[in-house]
């Protein structure tokens, strides 16, 4: 085994011990937050969940989703994302879920899918939280754009948002604190109790205070 | 990039790339009607490319395969709500700015279609639509990049059904990727002379030890262990063209492709969606095929 150098008497430290703590961070008090990893750039949330030190399970099936005390519905395709939790038998197991208290984040097209109505006729969102959301309501492709918003729970530094063929929030219900608006007063975050809808994708920049949010309102903390 | 409503802007290499991310660990089908479209995105396609003809057709065609016309293109996009990524020709910077102007989410400026150009590819940075183009190694994936292409895909050899080339090209960038992350800052400045490759770009390879956009799989791929091979490859998602709707039950066979690729780590699911599928496409020996009838090598 190498070691490093070390005062004669005193035990070697072996150098792997530190490649190994890097490569796997210890896992924080307080458990799992999930990632559904059926489609979409769940990897991209893992990352940032790895970086504060939570462990990140990938859920592609519904015994995946007992342990958990939080999930983040990643972006991705809501209509493809929709179609594979039928398949995979993940949409009564996620609602069981959060109504026994797990923390749910939708980013994008996880927004879609936890929200209790759509304007769109399809795909069938998940229904649990109060908020009525329009599909790639700013147009296609050529239309996505970035943006620094407020959002108050995050103190007062901006946080810059990425909006891609993105949703927005055109209604909300009872129980329901808006987070960040566009200029407009368009509102792109909202959170319901456990529940967190982001219109944008916090996981392709490299401030974590949504994770950390989230996280916390997991642990129960917020 | 340009500025949008409410003080925003458009067009950023983020969105660009970002809209790759949202694809990732999803399989792209080549359609040609609405009603394809239909059934790809009912059977989970993450995305469709909207095209007249698929490559084994445009194959079988042979003379100049050119940018589809854009009724069909237009169709496609009124039926499903999924992106819709269309081809130009290598070069053809105008085929380009018609498809922006139909909005089409990606643009495949692709081999599968007969170069405009035999010198030069798309400047792709002036474009506010994302584009993706093809590899076969390290180097042409980084001249793309720095052309600005938001995604690569392998090349493979489309329309074949024959999954070896998108291998080959696969296996390539991988080993190119390794080689780059062993090396030195000044052993890098070598290899990029030798691959010709710009230096900045491979610097962030060797610090992602990946390349720095989303990288698919195309050309060649017709079965759900295809799939789940260049999954475990490292690809970050697949393109079918030709292998679902030159099958005999391409419903049966897209959904199939659709589950190996979620489930490339679960032996047993890509089994049991590998079963009773019915006749998958025609398959053609590459090595049988003239060199005039090789796309992979259009393109530099």
């Amino acid at each position: 085994m190498t070691t490093s150098a070390s005062a004669p008497g005193q035990t070697p430290t072996p150098i792997t011990w530190t490649i190994a703590a890097r490569q796997a961070p210890p896992a924080v008090a307080g458990g799992q937050v999930g990632v559904l990893a059926l489609q979409g750039d769940f990897l991209e949330h893992a990352i940032v969940l790895k970086q504060l030190g939570v462990r990140t399970p990938e859920v592609r099936k519904a015994e995946e989703l007992e342990a958990l005390d939080g999930l983040i519905i990643p972006g991705g395709e809501s209509t493809t994302m929709a179609i594979l939790m039928d398949t995979w038998g993940l949409r009564d197991a996620i609602c069981r879920r959060a109504r026994q208290g797990m923390a749910v984040w939708g980013s994008c097209a996880g927004m879609i899918l936890i929200a209790s109505s759509l304007r769109d006729d399809r795909p069938k969102p998940l229904g649990l939280m109060n908020i009525r959301v329009a599909r790639n309501a700013f147009g296609r492709q050529v239309d996505s754009f970035e943006a620094d918003l407020q959002v108050a729970p995050l103190g007062g530094r901006p946080f810059h948002a990425v909006f891609i063929r993105a949703p927005l929030i055109l209604e909300v219900g009872e129980g329901v604190e808006i987070l960040a608006r566009l200029e407009d007063e368009t509102p792109v975050a909202a959170r319901q109790g456990k529940l967190l809808a982001t219109a944008f994708h916090p996981e392709l920049t490299d401030d974590f205070r949504f994770h950390q949010y989230f996280v916390d309102i997991a642990k129960g903390v917020r | 990039m340009a500025l949008g409503t409410n003080g925003t802007s458009t067009g950023t290499w983020q969105v660009k790339v970002g809209l790759a991310q949202m694809l990732k660990g999803g399989v792209i089908m080549d359609v040609v009607t609405a009603e394809h479209a239909k059934i790809a995105e009912d059977a989970g396609a993450c995305a469709v490319m909207a095209l007249e003809r698929v490559p084994s057709d445009i194959r079988a065609a042979g003379g100049v395969a050119r940018m589809s016309d854009p009724d069909i293109i237009l169709r496609i996009m009124d039926t499903v709500t999924i992106p819709v990524m269309a081809k130009c020709r290598i070069g053809h910077f105008a085929e380009a700015r018609v498809l922006e102007a139909l909005g089409v989410d990606y643009i495949d400026e692709s081999e599968v279609l007969t170069p405009a150009d035999e010198a030069n590819h798309v400047w792709k940075h002036d474009f506010k639509v994302p584009f993706v183009c093809g590899c076969r190694e390290l180097g042409e994936a980084v001249r793309r990049i720095a052309e600005g292409a938001a995604m690569i895909r392998t090349k493979g050899e489309a329309g074949t059904g024959n999954v070896v080339e998108a291998v080959r090209h696969m296996r390539a960038v991988n080993s190119g990727v390794r080689k780059v992350q062993g090396m030195s800052n000044e052993e890098l400045m070598a290899e990029a002379k030798t691959i010709g490759a710009p230096l900045d770009i491979l610097l962030e390879v060797k610090r992602l030890g990946r390349l720095p956009v989303v990288n698919f799989a195309a050309g060649g791929l017709a079965t759900p262990s295809d799939a789940a091979l260049m999954m475990h490859l490292g690809c970050d998602g697949v393109f079918v063209g030709s292998g679902i709707f030159k099958s005999s039950d391409p419903d049966l066979r897209a959904r199939a492709i659709v589950k190996a690729v979620t489930h490339y780590q679960d032996w047993g699911i890509v089994a049991e969606a590998s079963k009773g599928l019915g006749e998958p496409m025609p398959g053609l020996d590459v090595r049988t095929l003239k060199p005039e009838q090789l796309l992979a090598v259009r393109g530099w």
